[in-house]
């Protein structure tokens, strides 16, 4: 895959450190996310028994929910730093479609979940469809 | 547990992250480009931005994304959901190919193809990994055993006493 020069000034790896650091921030903040919601349990059923307040008391009340939510936030304001250097049609479609990747693979290694084989192909199909969609 | 099958509320829960994402996204972009160009020597006008129409209906449909998307972490893998919930990026470019009358190239009907094989692949499987049930200790099973053979014993025992009467 050939990545188009963005702008004159910026150069091929401070390019690819840019989106690396998007999708590092973002994946990070994904895992810990879902990572809390799974300490948290099903919030359908904590609705149920104790109302929205309930629900949303246990996610405020868990502290990997805040770590998630921060390492989203620093991937935003990356993804805004390197809008600043770099086009958009490049950032947007590279570290959406490569995000779902390194997702993926986080998610095995730190979520232990099953990636099996049907995953692996729905992350690699939807990763080069998100790409092609939003180039 | 594992959730073979989705209840319609849970699949209504991932229409809402894959719709309410990529829309609320499209309300900020309509707001913003509809707006001024914002000095960063005048931040404030960002938060008068804030309380225009379009970027207002933008911001709710963004929570409403947060809510559906965190509810449905609580249930479902982060590798079901990822791209489960990608499909909403083809209902908005087919909502800008047959609304808008935007033209679609083929590198862009590619991708919606792609995407479409991609989440009926996810779809066709479980959603969330099964776990092995945790293990009680040697101990506490064996005490738990002696306990059962102790109270199935009680009953022979009672009928033993009452027999010499």
């Amino acid at each position: 895959m050939t990545i188009p020069t963005p702008v004159s000034t910026t150069g091929f790896w401070a390019a690819a450190a840019m989106i690396a650091a998007i999708v590092l921030c973002s994946t990070a903040g994904e895992v810990l996310t879902a990572a809390a919601m799974k300490s948290v349990g099903d919030l359908d059923e904590i609705r149920a028994h104790s109302g929205l307040k309930g629900a949303i008391r246990a996610v405020l009340t868990c502290p990997l929910f805040f770590a998630g939510v921060g390492f989203l936030a620093l991937a935003f304001f990356s993804l805004l730093f390197a809008l600043n250097h770099l086009n958009l049609s490049l950032v947007a479609p590279a570290s959406a479609s490569l995000t779902l990747v390194t997702n993926a693979i986080a998610g095995k290694i730190f979520l232990k979940e099953n990636v099996d084989r049907r995953r692996w192909t729905a992350a690699v199909l939807v990763c080069v469809g998100v790409y092609l969609l939003a180039h | 547990m594992a959730h073979e099958r989705l209840l319609p509320r849970q699949y209504l829960i991932l229409a809402l992250v894959a719709i309410c994402a990529p829309l609320g996204d499209s309300c900020l972009s309509r707001g913003m480009t509809s707006l001024p160009a914002i000095s960063v020597a005048h931040p404030a006008t960002l938060i008068a931005a804030v309380f225009t129409p379009w970027i207002a209906f933008g911001i709710a449909l963004l929570i409403g994304f947060f809510a559906s998307y965190l509810t449905a972490l609580s249930w479902a893998d982060l590798t079901f959901v990822l791209p489960a919930t990608a499909f909403g990026n083809v209902i908005v470019a087919l909502l800008a190919r047959f609304w808008l009358q935007e033209p679609i190239s083929l590198e862009r009907w590619a991708g919606i193809v792609l995407i479409t094989l991609g989440v009926s692949f996810v779809a066709q499987g479980p959603s969330l990994t099964e776990r092995p049930a945790i293990e009680r200790p040697a101990t506490e099973s064996l005490a738990s055993e002696v306990q059962s053979l102790a109270n199935a014993a009680e009953p022979a025992a009672q009928v033993a006493e009452e027999q010499p009467r």
